[in-house]
């Protein structure tokens, strides 16, 4: 295997290495080390995006991981398309991340620290997309997940903080515990975990089917339903979402490196990688569509009167994330993926715009104490406007090109699913647009609603903040134009690309009805951005007001459906509690030490009747002989 | 050279020799530091020179010892040992390491004691003569007895008496199997030929209860575990680490050695009885541990999951089961062996097992923290390190055998990040608490100790077939040994069948 891919991995951990060992020592120039590694990962993650793009697919063993029986499974790397578009999100994101926490992160506690986790993450993810079999690709996911543990607890001294990252960590187990059972049954049932045996056999078990408890049980809809629960956990699905939001106790410009280009994309990465298993299971895929819709429109919702702007953006990537599975759901992986692609790129942009924000503001995150910021910043404003309205989907923006595709393939579906999928993502699309403007109106224009003291600080950020800013408003910009429609008059070169790896599902419609569906999209996003002027520019009175009037309602979504109560009160509490007064006070103590502190007891007991008898007066030891004697002749009489 | 013996006898003789030299601190670690360093050489070209390409038994010894019993000096390792010979050696070089400033009261008696007990640890694994084998498992009893006893904490008599007593009656009835297989057996204690014949299946039955008293107790299995807390809780940190590191291994390596082979239909009958247990302790003892406020307390109670796991792999009775589960145990002696020498570095400077006592420890002491990191993430089995190796081998072993058995074992995986994340953040993050506020740095004696096993449990997690290799061969003639009984063998591709 060539040296130059084995580098995209190994050269982010080579940094992570020596910056942990060395960083103390280094100092304040220690950021060099890993942008540089991460730099160099992205070089070569474009010469293999151009070798895949020239046709070549690197499938390699670097050896043999474990070997027990005639279970083998090796440490290797497959690049194909799906990991090429993967290692150009990853490393061009972690690259500008990177540059971006040198200002950002100036003259922290733990500087060194935080570079060396940046490293780690970038490794992991890349392990993760690189890996040619699913043991490799959970090596990744578990790294992944102590990377994020690491970033979101960064300010470990802080409780809710590490209350964070355990968070984030254990939420995901329950998903892994579900992938890891899936990747048994992929062995059990195919022989091997390497992808290309795996999917070769893959039709072979489409057929087979086992019974259960009377039930006849579909083995490909169980694999892939076991499969999805590690994908339900790492991309904050309903019901394991939980921890994506409060992830943004981390550093800035790890929310960025885990909302946008590692961790959560992970679970779409999964099922599209695996889609010869997931297209066996029409049932799966139904439930895929479905979660995605109900998962979209619940955070959409939720993220409507958020009042911290990074709880406004991470519950937007749980809703933009529902869209990448509605994708999937309908077949349509590399829809699913495109969206991937420019989500990347306006979300990184929106958290990193925020972390301008919030250093502009001095750690403020409330939009309470906000707006009118443009004039202060404008540059971070100019970017967030286009991130924004990527998001939003307005043409040409990226994000409407991806979005579109998505609910275009939904609209196409055959399925039930597919059409609820559409009309929810339709839906979603308006309060996507409505939330995000509401934001940007809240911290950018009006009035300035902090204290003078803040107001006197604010300026716009260093360059080496803006720097990354512009460079990723490029992408949220153009990212999308890599795959404009044939209706369009494009060729949808996207799709095409990624062709042999995930299948083109054609959308059996006219040009014509593609393009009332794209001015439907459009004007589902430009009303959410209309009502958001109406509600926070001309009557700001407004919004107030409506909560005022529903304040249930107001409550259940300020208070993200109480999910994080309902977990607290019906999963934790029970599982400490039986653990403290069930199991170890009753079993352990009680019963199990009651027997086995029970029986030298009652030895005791007896021997002190025994020497009762020994009381050493020779008329009772004479009395006790002739019992005895009478009871044994009595019994040679009687027997 | 008779390796063997020596390994066994070369640290009982140096720990005996130090009652010759004066009574001063110094002098006397020293001198134990140079024998176990002195043993670990010696182990080391059983590394090297192991044949890993077949099951018979290696570097052996054999002569006649007591002729009107038929019984015999034999000595020998195969797949099955070698790794826990290789780790005793390890284990107790640590040991002495770790007790460099923590014993100064009778250090003399201390360091006897504890090389007296590496020799017969040895001799549990090397001894191939049933009776051999006994003397060897009742010897071990007296040292660490003694160490708990003696340098143990406030409720060390209790615990050590309790660790006595509990083992001893598992002994006991282990004796009176292992009699009883010399009796119908052909008057011969050798384990090869016992592992042979083919004895009656209500003997086979009987004697395996019999052995699992013994067996259970020391591994320990759920619900005979309640001694392991205790004697955790007060031994010194290097009983501790001996304790987790080699002790309570020798309960799986007597199913492995004696029950699996000679009682080869009575395991088959009982598989499930055994799984069912295993399962309990994994899930009962990880959910005890998120009940814990001691330290050492939460670790020994993670010791029964962990160790539940390792039976669980033993009794899937497969090649991935079985390979996962040795290596399992090499794993937990490391891992946890780790944790207890961490626990130990850090009782020394603030005297307190309360996790409550601390926090912020990783402001205080970050190279320590970064040390506990690794090896808390190794418990919880994150791919890299050696956990992971070792649990997806016991796992996928079981899941070829019992699915479901896997399922409810899996859990295990989602408490023991939750119990271990939560006893990190409690000790290492959060504000600082008074009690860590000024605490020395790590010395260089203290980062010597704890190197070696990171080495390791990042060695076996990114590229454990060294270690699977020594495995293949024994664990392979195990499972025919036992599934030539008639049973079939649990097929690879057999369409799932859940029970």
């Amino acid at each position: 295997m060539s040296i130059s891919i084995l580098a995209i991995p190994f050269l982010p951990l080579i940094a992570f290495v020596l910056t942990l060992l060395f960083g103390r020592q280094i100092g304040t120039k220690v950021h060099w080390l890993p942008i540089a590694a991460v730099l160099g990962s992205f070089c070569c993650a474009l010469v293999a995006f151009c070798r895949v793009q020239s046709g070549e697919i690197i499938n390699a063993d670097l050896y043999t991981w474990i070997q027990s029986g005639s279970f083998r499974v090796s440490v290797g790397f497959l690049v194909d398309q799906l990991t090429a578009v993967m290692l150009i999100v990853v490393t061009s994101v972690s690259s500008l991340v990177h540059i971006y926490s040198v200002g950002y992160m100036k003259g922290e506690e733990g500087y060194y620290r935080f570079f060396a986790y940046l490293s780690l993450f970038t490794f992991s993810m890349l392990m993760l997309v690189m890996g040619n079999n699913f043991m490799q690709l959970f090596f990744g996911w578990e790294a992944v997940g102590l990377s994020s543990y690491l970033l979101i607890g960064f300010y470990f001294n802080k409780k809710s903080a590490s209350d964070a990252g355990k968070k984030a960590f254990i939420v995901n187990r329950f998903g892994d515990f579900g992938f890891l059972l899936g990747m048994f049954l992929v062995y059990t049932q195919c022989g091997s975990l390497h992808y290309s045996e795996v999917f070769a056999k893959a039709p072979q078990i489409g057929a087979l089917t086992f019974s259960f408890l009377g039930m006849d049980i579909h083995v490909a809809t169980l694999i892939a339903m076991l499969l999805f629960c590690g994908a339900i956990g790492k991309s904050a699905q309903i019901p394991l979402h939980v921890w994506l939001p409060d992830a943004m106790e981390g550093p800035t410009p790890v929310s960025a490196l885990i909302h946008a280009a590692t961790m959560v994309t992970a679970g779409v990465f999964l099922v599209a990688r695996c889609n010869p298993i997931f297209a066996l299971s029409t049932f799966t895929l139904n439930f895929i569509a479905i979660l995605g819709a109900v998962t979209a429109l619940f955070a959409a919702t939720i993220a409507l009167v958020q009042t911290d702007i990074k709880r406004v953006v991470a519950y937007s990537t749980v809703s933009q994330l529902a869209y990448m599975f509605i994708a999937c759901g309908v077949g349509a992986y590399a829809a699913g993926i495109f969206h991937l692609f420019t989500h990347a790129f306006f979300k990184a942009l929106l958290f990193l715009g925020c972390g301008s924000i919030i250093l502009g503001m001095h750690h403020e995150q409330d939009l309470k104490y906000m707006g009118g910021l443009k004039k202060f910043m404008p540059v971070t404003y100019i970017t967030f406007l286009l991130a924004s309205l990527s998001i939003s989907g307005i043409p040409p923006f990226a994000g409407f090109f991806s979005k579109d595709e998505i609910l275009l393939m939904a609209f196409c579906s055959d399925s039930f699913a597919g059409k609820v999928a559409y009309i929810t993502g339709l839906l979603v699309a308006f309060l996507t647009a409505f939330y995000s403007f509401r934001l940007l109106f809240l911290v950018f224009h009006g009035d300035f609603r902090g204290t003078e003291e803040q107001r006197h600080h604010l300026r716009e950020s260093s360059p080496v903040v803006l720097v990354p800013l512009c460079l990723l408003a490029v992408g949220a910009i153009g990212s999308g134009w890599f795959g404009i429609p044939e209706a369009l008059g494009g060729s949808n070169h996207w799709a095409h690309f990624l062709n042999p790896v995930l299948g083109h599902p054609q959308a059996h419609v006219a040009h014509s009805t593609e393009l009332v569906l794209m001015l439907v999209s459009v004007l589902a996003g430009a009303g959410g951005i209309a009502l958001a002027w109406f509600m926070y520019r001309l009557r700001p009175q407004l919004a107030p007001d409506l909560a005022a009037r529903y304040p249930a309602l107001y409550r259940l979504l300020h208070n993200k459906y109480y999910v994080d109560e309902l977990y607290q009160k019906y999963i934790v509490e029970p599982a400490l509690w039986v653990a403290r007064n069930v199991l170890l006070k009753g079993v352990d103590t009680r019963w199990i030490e009651g027997v086995v502190n029970g029986v030298p007891a009652c030895l005791g007991l007896f021997a002190q009747v025994l020497r009762g008898l020994q009381d050493g007066v020779v008329s009772h030891y004479l009395a006790w002989m002739g019992g005895g004697a009478l009871v044994l002749i009595v019994l040679i009489l009687v027997g | 050279m008779p390796l063997l013996s020596v390994l066994i006898f070369f640290p009982v003789l140096g720990g005996l020799s130090l009652l010759f030299l004066e009574r001063k601190t110094e002098t006397v670690r020293l001198v134990a530091l140079v024998i176990s360093l002195l043993e670990l050489l010696f182990a080391l070209p059983i590394f090297f020179f192991f044949d890993k390409s077949t099951h018979l038994v290696q570097f052996k010894e054999y002569h006649s010892w007591i002729d009107a019993l038929n019984i015999h000096y034999f000595l020998g390792i195969d797949g099955i040992s070698v790794l826990f010979v290789l780790l005793t050696a390890l284990i107790t070089v640590l040991c002495v390491m770790v007790s460099w400033e923590a014993i100064q009261d009778k250090a003399k008696e201390f360091y006897i004691a504890l090389l007296v007990l590496e020799g017969a640890m040895m001799g549990v694994f090397c001894a191939l003569d049933f009776f051999l084998f006994y003397v060897f498992w009742e010897a071990m009893l007296i040292p660490m007895f003694l160490i708990i006893g003696i340098w143990g904490g406030p409720n060390r008599i209790y615990a050590t008496i309790k660790f006595f007593l509990y083992t001893l009656v598992g002994s006991l009835l282990m004796l009176v199997g292992i009699i009883l297989l010399y009796l119908k057996g052909g008057h011969t204690f050798d384990v090869l030929v016992l592992a042979g014949q083919n004895f009656d299946y209500k003997l086979q039955l009987l004697v395996f209860w019999l052995f699992f008293a013994a067996f259970a107790v020391k591994v320990p299995m759920w619900p005979v575990h309640t001694w392991l807390p205790d004697a955790h809780t007060e031994a010194p940190a290097a009983g501790s680490v001996i304790l987790a590191g080699v002790l309570i291994k020798m309960g799986a390596y007597g199913f492995l050695r004696f029950s699996l082979p000679i009682l080869p239909e009575a395991t088959m009958a009982m598989l499930g009885p055994m799984l069912a247990l295993s399962v309990i302790a994994i899930v009962y003892g990880a959910f005890v541990c998120l009940g814990q406020s001691d330290l050492k307390r939460l670790i020994a109670y993670s010791s029964v999951s962990h160790m539940g796991f390792v039976t669980l792999g033993l009794f899937a009775l497969n090649q991935q089961g079985l390979e996962g589960s040795i290596l399992q145990m090499v794993n937990h002696g490391l891992v946890t062996g780790a944790l207890f020498l961490a626990i130990g570095i850090i009782y020394e400077r603030t005297h307190t097992r309360e996790i409550s006592a601390y926090g912020g420890l990783a402001t205080t002491m970050p190279v320590f923290a970064s040390f506990f990191m690794l090896f808390t993430l190794a418990a919880i089995g994150l791919p890299g390190t050696c956990g992971f190796i070792g649990e997806w081998l016991i796992l996928l072993g079981a899941f070829q055998a019992r699915p479901l058995v896997a399922v409810l074992a899996a859990t295990g995986l989602i408490l023991g990040a939750w119990y271990m994340l939560w006893l990190y953040q409690r000790v290492f993050f959060m504000e600082v608490g008074e009690k860590v506020k000024k605490l020395p740095p790590l010395c260089v004696r203290e980062i010597l100790t704890l190197t070696p096993m990171v080495l390791l449990i990042l060695w076996i997690g990114i590229y454990p077939d060294v270690f699977l290799d020594f495995l293949r061969a024994s664990v392979s003639h195990l499972i025919a040994q036992v599934q030539n009984t008639g049973v079939a063998e649990v097929g690879l591709h057999a369409p799932v069948s859940f029970p």
